[in-house]
């Protein structure tokens, strides 16, 4: 079978109709996995909650999202049992990465002690860098208290850098750092409610 | 007689024109996605897809697509295919999928693909298209998980995430960051040559030997 | 200031080529000579910043409003090709010499990684479209930068006695590599 001609009207049509084609099968492969991907983004975000309130919670955390004024990217988490909130995660940031922005999950306890931290993201050096996700590091952090800002031990703090990573292990801290701030600034959160 | 150019379609993608190796195509996911063998191996057969899918459509409507607009028009197939295996695998192997990352979208400026679009799949038909696919696919998934095993072996000292003997106390980090990268491939790439060499110094010297056979029982009629 | 440490990042700390594996066929295909290097690190510069803005928009105006992200892929890369197609016919009218320099390149550029590759990063890390087009330049010099230290090399190369299996890619791809290492010295600048 002889290729069609190249003239403007054959050109266009068959153009267009690949395009359509083409858009539709996309549509329709979208429509089928973005259920997934949406169920599997909260999931995500669930279990990061989970990971750093020890607490056992029963709302969604993910779905009483609260974003402060004046922190771009930062979310706040309140885990409730019933109408007690027995803590609170924050997503954060530090946009001082060695290899750019590192993203966390902190949570908090009532008086800005820390309950558990985890990494969401990051694109550190494997092996240095990226040692930031072992538990070794960040299981330092559990029960320190973020009142006044945490630092390494280079910038006069308390926080044990990792070896060859000093500038990691800063934005972690900065991480950190901004996601306490975020909570001080936003209105009526309490970190954590009494326990009754 | 099909059969046996088929095998040998096959196979050209493998060795004798691999994608990575001899045509030198392709880097940058070579590059970029093998810091391990698993890494590796997903990305090349994410690209297979791609290619054996491409390759089929092209194959099928190429009498359809007037010559001058079949640069775009592959172009708009093969990024509909790439869309489609991103979005499959973002929702099937997640993990994978945050592996490879920015290098899914980018298997469409991966030039084997239009490459055999423009040279093969436009010119032949569909079976020989799919075969043709998925000789220069699996060539260059082979080629990667080559490459990422290499560079997780001697960066990490563990092959498929199972930990290698001592390897894994003392591993060369450099092989699994950006300079090892280029050095692993170009060492591998040397390591093709030379035995590339060596099979066309065995094939020139049985040729010569053939035809002295040949001349001597001419001569000796 | 922010813009500042865009562009050192960009061009030294995570260049594009030999961090980011962007742009790797040009950089091994071109980088014989310095003369070539340099036209095809300029078109690179062009072609980028022109095509982080169109898809910027394209993403902003079009995609994200209408809900159609998941066409990002097609839609990204049929701008870039049209955008080169556009460009090679205006530089043709309006500057023969100019296209003559850069003319071969053009149609190159299309399948360069690191022109789609830019692309997506800035949306993908939310940039506006002002440090988006710090980032694309940013990028693109860098890219230009490696392959000119990279062509330098290549030139002195030509004139060494390398060992038969290493010679072409498998000394090139050394020679990367280390070129890589040296610059990872630039880690911590910012």
């Amino acid at each position: 079978m002889k290729r069609l001609e190249s003239t403007l009207p054959n050109m266009f049509i068959v153009l267009t109709l690949i395009a359509l084609i083409s858009a539709a099968a996309l549509a329709g492969t979208y429509s089928v996995t973005k259920p997934i991907l949406d169920e599997q983004a909260r999931q995500r975000q669930i279990d990061a909650v989970t990971s750093v309130v020890p607490e056992p919670f029963d709302n969604a955390p993910t779905d009483e999202a609260i974003t402060v004024e004046g922190f771009k990217n930062v979310e706040i988490y309140p885990a409730r049992q019933g109408d007690v909130t027995v803590g609170t995660a924050v997503r954060s940031y530090s946009n001082d990465g060695y290899g750019g922005p590192v993203t966390i999950m902190v949570g908090f306890s009532a008086n800005g002690e820390i309950t558990g931290t985890a990494v969401l993201s990051h694109t550190e050096t494997p092996g240095l860098g990226a040692k930031m996700t072992d538990r070794a590091f960040q299981d330092q952090f559990n029960g320190m208290n973020v009142v006044g800002g945490l630092a390494v031990a280079k910038d006069g703090g308390d926080v044990d850098a990792i070896t060859a990573a000093t500038i990691t292990s800063r934005a972690f801290c900065d991480a950190i750092n901004r996601a306490w701030a975020a909570v001080e600034a936003a209105p009526a959160v309490e970190p954590a409610g009494e326990q009754l | 007689m099909s059969d046996i150019s088929l095998k040998k379609e096959f196979l050209k993608g493998f060795i004798r024109e691999n994608p990575v190796f001899v045509l030198l195509l392709g880097m940058c996911p070579t590059l970029g996605v093998t810091s391990s063998a698993i890494n590796g191996l997903g990305m090349g057969l994410a690209t297979t897809a791609v290619l054996i899918g491409s390759n089929v459509v092209v194959a099928l409507v190429k009498d359809l697509i007037p010559d001058k607009v079949r640069i775009p028009a592959f172009i708009v197939i093969i990024a509909s295919f790439v869309t489609i295996i991103d979005l499959v695998m973002a929702a099937y192997v997640p993990a994978l999928h945050a592996q490879l990352g920015l290098f899914i979208p980018l298997i469409v400026v991966n030039c084997i693909i239009l490459g055999r679009a423009e040279a093969f799949a436009s010119k032949n038909r569909v079976l020989a298209s799919v075969v043709d696919g998925l000789g220069m696919g699996l060539g260059f998934a082979f080629a990667l998980t080559l490459l990422g095993s290499v560079r997780e072996i001697l960066g990490a000292g563990a092959i498929f995430g199972a930990p290698l003997p001592f390897l894994a106390e003392n591993p060369i980090l450099i092989f699994i960051m950006p300079p090892g990268a280029f050095i692993a491939l170009g060492f591998l790439i040397a390591v093709v040559n030379s035995l590339r060499e060596r099979a066309e110094q065995a094939a020139l010297q049985r040729a010569a030997r053939q035809h002295e056979v040949t001349v001597k029982a001419g001569s000796g009629a | 200031m922010e813009y500042l440490i865009i562009i050192i990042s960009a061009v030294l700390v995570n260049n594009i080529v030999l961090s980011q594996f962007l742009g790797i066929c040009p950089f091994l295909g071109v980088s014989g000579r310095l003369s070539t290097a340099v036209g095809m690190g300029m078109a690179v510069i062009f072609v980028m910043t022109m095509a982080t803005i169109a898809t910027h928009l394209i993403q902003n105006l079009i995609l994200v409003p209408l809900g159609l992200t998941f066409l990002q892929t097609v839609a990204f890369i049929l701008v870039i090709a049209s955008l080169v197609q556009l460009v090679e016919i205006v530089l043709k009218k309006v500057s023969p010499a100019l296209y003559q320099a850069l003319g071969v390149f053009l149609p190159l550029i299309t399948t360069n990684c690191a022109i789609l590759g830019v692309a997506i990063l800035v949306v993908g890390r939310e940039y506006t479209m002002a440090q988006g087009v710090v980032f694309a330049i940013g990028s693109s010099v860098g890219f230009l930068l490696a392959l000119y230290i990279f062509a330098g090399i290549r030139e002195k190369m030509a004139l060494l006695d390398i060992p038969k299996g290493m010679r072409g890619a498998p000394i090139s791809l050394v020679t990367a590599g280390l070129l890589a290492l040296a610059f990872g010295g630039f880690a911590g600048l910012v």
